[in-house]
């Protein structure tokens, strides 16, 4: 077996070092009845790398990879062009194989990563400070609403239409279980979000409102307008990035007065990977962050006085304060955090904008293009890189038949809310840097056979 | 000062022995490589990637939302990028450096075959929401993962979507608590051993629960006694107990031979038992949690599967369950059929197949590409190496246990073997020595510390936790570097006071960072 060292002269050595005979004395606390009797059942004896890599690549092979089809899906999750440094860097072993940086005097890689991680996303988001990462988008939207219930001391928290299902679905399962009263008012096909019915129904029992930007329709709501009217009622405003890409073309949530801005990372650096691991962002004001969830890195100085990173304000965490920690995570998504680190140092600010700009582009073109196939429209009045169409037929069906011609053309909202009909001809897409013009076309054309 | 070492960053000075040594001009000591901060090196403008296809202004309706400025962060060309990172990687230890005995973490060599099947374009680079048809593969195997995970642990089915081990208390617990409600049963408090982890009580406390402490015995172990006084409060009708959750092997290192005892006395309430599954390794191909009646496990794929640590994470934590929770679990999952075509099941299809899920704990379908990498490894070592995997982490740490008895003090080791880790106390130490300084100087000897000060329920623990992927030469030279830690900390040798020398960095001043948090780097 290859990866364990020890030979049977080795174990004979020790079991005579330890005093016992063999290795099932070592197991003597372990009640008979509790041990199986010989190996799994069903599974295979182990397996040479050629093997396994055989299988695995076969399963691999049952897939359409998105880079090997036109591709066009986003809702929530993204696909642009990662750069090769990227992976090289996150694989090297020091990065890979370390723990969770306790020990900072052998972890300073991995806490100046985090530092400048925090740094990172805090001016992305224009908020004062960043955690150094939670799971995904989808737990840091719920993180945030109940770090919004701590810090106002009020239950009723108002999900905005354009919140991505998923994202309120997770919440919905977490104030079952909390107590949390949450709003979600129905999701309708307008060309803009209708912020003025969320404005109206802030009120002084509000805790926060929480508000995705782009929206899952791909539309922008007016945060400022939203952050004044919340504010004016004593509740705090949650912005929710999906597609932090966007942020290279519009305006910061923070800085248009978003109190806590949560997102998903996962389109910088990370990849598609069916969904996960992916990364949670979180940045919020500086005098929050004793409420904040999740582990933090701060600069400090060692006995020497030279600069240095540790894990700080670990009073808020688990490991510290057990039933009364902020959150109960641990683990985070340190990995994707590199990756999205690394991703955006290639790019600087400029290389975001051109990354935006980019993707905004091919999503135009891509807009222009399907308008032109019969009976399609174009919802949005704006976008950045997402868009919904409405189609003459269920989406659901059309979205099949166009992969049965080797098309990934978009997200059906029929799959994101089935139990909303009067949205069933409704297809999400997206565009990115990544997009060619063949691709716009030959979606296009696969669009108009599928209608014809 | 030079243009390369920035204002607040100051050279290398008063290693030990640095008497001798000069200092130099960069502040580098040869391979020890001093690296900025990203915002010191990086330039606004600069940018590390070229785009294709012609940029256009952006379209008039966004007028209003456009940024005014592009955001304020530096970029890097790719060789200024490849040398930052690859200049702090440096400043990390690593398995891939050295042995790693975080007790309860399970640092154990990630296998380099599982990165390249995880990067496979036909896994790495689906999209969660792509039509069924599409991503059969992927579907496949999560089943086949699913599969092994109930087949090792013996239980009845498996939530797959958690995305680490306390996202996978928190899917149990859920479990529990929807089943609870199911039979109209709303129990408020959740009984937490004081040697479990802080997930366990941060979770029943976020997932509503009252959370009550149970004692340890002297032997290291769950106090059942207290705890089946504790069950019995108010009579077995109406227990006001949801679930128990016990770690097992627990976090002493020590089998929980009652549990199966245990779990009859919780059941005979009406409660149900969470097993924390982080130490399943130890017992992985042995033991079957579902034979002692667990309800419900998270296990770490990230520990007892090897997927890597990454510094902090992405780790994923499938809970396997037993026939009673199953009915509950979350969404989405996926379904194989008769003719060996799989399905999802969510928010469409949920409403007749599985009316009693508790919703949706995340936004996708869970830590797919750690999913890869963990079904790599089961299928690498198979039932044979499986059960080697075990032998061999619980040898290894018995090795440790009984070459270090005699120089520190096992609480435990009196009583027999310990399980996958060796707990030690810091009893004996010199006057104003600790566990701490033992541990900073396992720094300068190469190695990780092990874990320190857990579990609580000994004072100054040690927990050091080998796994098998270690070789005897590689345990007896850490044997050789604790023996000699042991007797220096005895003696109370001053320079261990001060460890680590050699490290990147010396001891970091942790009050002044939380008293004073600087979080974002800013001009200064």
């Amino acid at each position: 077996m290859r990866y364990l060292p020890l030979s049977e002269a080795d174990r004979g050595a020790m079991l005579g070092v330890i005093g016992v005979d063999s290795v099932d004395d070592l197991f003597a606390d372990v009640p008979l009845a509790a041990r199986l009797s010989g190996p799994v059942e069903g599974l295979p004896d182990h397996a040479s790398e050629m093997a396994v890599e055989r299988h695995m690549a076969k399963l691999a092979g049952q897939n359409l990879a998105a880079g090997a089809a036109p591709f066009f899906l986003g809702a929530g999750a993204y696909r642009h062009h990662v750069p090769a440094s990227v992976d090289h860097l996150i694989q090297r072993g020091e990065f890979l194989t370390a723990y969770t940086p306790y020990q900072p005097e052998i972890a300073q890689g991995t806490l100046q990563v985090l530092f400048e991680f925090q740094t990172q996303v805090a001016r992305l988001f224009g908020t004062d400070v960043a955690n150094a990462s939670l799971y995904d988008g989808s737990t840091a939207c719920w993180e945030a609403i109940t770090m919004a219930g701590r810090i106002t001391r009020r239950g009723q928290v108002l999900l905005s239409a354009g919140l991505h299902p998923h994202y309120a679905s997770t919440a919905k399962t977490m104030a079952r279980f909390t107590g949390d009263t949450l709003h979600h008012t129905a999701l309708s096909l307008d060309a803009t979000p209708d912020d003025a019915a969320l404005i109206a129904a802030i009120d002084g029992e509000t805790s926060c409102v929480v508000v995705q930007y782009p929206d899952v329709l791909g539309r922008i709501p007016d945060l400022a307008a939203i952050a004044e009217a919340a504010h004016a009622k004593g509740a705090l405003l949650v912005a929710v990035v999906t597609e932090p890409v966007a942020l290279g073309l519009i305006e910061s949530p923070g800085a248009l007065g978003a109190d806590i801005v949560v997102g998903e990372g996962q389109s910088i650096g990370v990849g598609l990977q069916f969904g996960g691991p992916y990364l949670g962002l979180f940045g919020c004001r500086e005098k929050f962050v004793r409420q904040m969830p999740g582990r933090l890195c701060g600069e400090t100085v060692d006995a020497e006085g030279k600069r240095g990173f540790v894990l700080t304000l670990s009073t808020r965490e688990q490991h510290i304060r057990r039933e009364k920690a902020t959150s109960n995570i641990c683990t985070n998504s340190g990995l994707c955090a590199l990756a999205f680190s690394i991703h955006m140092s290639l790019l600087g600010g400029s290389g975001l904008a051109q990354m935006a700009s980019a993707s905004h582009a091919r999503a135009r073109e891509t807009a222009a293009r399907l308008a032109k196939v019969p009976g399609v429209s174009v919802l949005n009045r704006a976008y950045v890189n997402e868009f919904t169409v409405i189609l003459p037929q269920d989406a659901r069906t059309v979205v099949r038949a166009l992969a049965d011609r080797q098309v990934l053309g978009g997200v059906s909202l029929g799959r994101l809310y089935p139990d909303a009909p009067e949205l069933g001809h409704a297809l999400l897409v997206a565009a990115s840097e990544c997009t060619t013009a063949d691709d716009i076309e030959t979606l296009g054309r696969a669009l108009e056979e599928v209608l014809a | 000062m030079n243009d390369l070492n920035p204002a607040g960053w100051r050279p290398a000075m008063g290693v030990v022995g640095a008497d001798e040594a000069p200092a130099t001009f960069t502040g580098n000591r040869a391979l020890q490589l001093e690296e900025p901060l990203l915002f010191e090196i990086g330039e606004l403008g600069r940018c590390g990637v070229d785009f294709d296809g012609e940029a256009s202004a952006p379209m008039p309706e966004l007028g209003a939302f456009l940024r005014a400025a592009p955001v304020d962060l530096p970029g890097l060309s790719e060789p200024e990028a490849v040398r930052h990172y690859t200049r702090l990687s440096r400043q990390n230890y690593a398995i891939d450096l050295g042995l790693f005995p975080l007790g309860s973490c399970t640092m154990k060599h990630n296998p380099r075959l599982d990165e390249k099947v995880a990067r496979m374009p036909g896994f790495a680079d689906i999209h969660p929401l792509q039509p069924v048809q599409t991503v059969q593969g992927a579907l496949k195997v999560i089943n086949e993962l699913a599969h092994w995970l109930i087949t090792l642990t013996g239980m009845h089915g498996v939530a797959m979507t958690p995305k680490a081990g306390a996202h996978g208390e928190l899917c149990g617990l859920l479990c529990i608590r929807a089943a609870l409600e199911a039979r109209g049963d709303a129990r408020q408090v959740v009984l937490v051993p004081e040697s479990a982890h802080g997930t366990n009580p941060a979770t029943a406390a976020f997932a509503g629960y009252r959370v009550e402490t149970i004692p340890a015995t002297p032997a290291g172990r769950v106090d059942r006694a207290a705890l089946e006084a504790r069950l019995g409060v108010g009579g077995p009708e109406h227990s006001d107990v949801a679930a128990v959750m016990i770690t097992n092997p627990n976090t002493c290192g020590l089998f929980e031979s009652e549990l199966k005892a245990i779990a009859d006395a919780v059941h005979a309430v009406g409660a149900f038992v969470y097993c924390d599954g982080a130490n399943f390794n130890a017992i992985v191909g042995r033991v079957r949690p579902g034979d002692l009646g667990v309800d419900a496990m998270h296990i770490n794929l990230h520990k007892t599967f090897s997927t890597p640590h990454g510094g902090g994470g992405p780790g994923s934590g499938p809970v396997v369950l037993s026939e009673a929770l199953c009915p509950f679990g979350p969404l989405p999952f996926s379904e194989l059929h008769a003719d060996g075509h799989l399905t999802l099941v969510e928010e469409e299809t949920a409403g007749e197949r599985h009316p009693q899920a508790f919703g949706r704990m995340s936004a996708f379908h869970g830590q797919m590409g750690m999913f890869t990498r963990a079904l790599a490894y089961i299928l690498s070592h198979g039932a044979d190496g499986l059960l080697q995997v075990s032998g061999d982490a619980v040898l290894n740490a018995n090795y440790i246990l009984r070459s270090l008895d005699d120089v520190l003090d096992a609480p435990f080791g009196a009583a027999g073997p310990c399980m996958h880790e060796a707990l030690f106390s810091d009893a004996g130490f010199a006057e104003g020595f600790s566990t701490l300084d033992l541990a900073k100087g396992l720094i300068d000897e190469g190695f990780h510390p092990m874990t320190v000060y857990f579990p609580l329920v000994v004072h100054g623990a040690m927990l050091i936790e080998p796994t098998e992927t270690e070789s005897k030469a590689a345990l007896d030279q850490f044997i050789g570097a604790m023996r000699s830690l042991a007797e220096r900390g005895k003696a109370g040798d001053p320079a261990l006071k001060s460890a680590p020398h050699f490290a990147p960095r010396r001891r970091l001043d942790e009050t002044l960072a939380a008293r004073k948090p600087k979080l974002t780097w800013a001009k200064g």
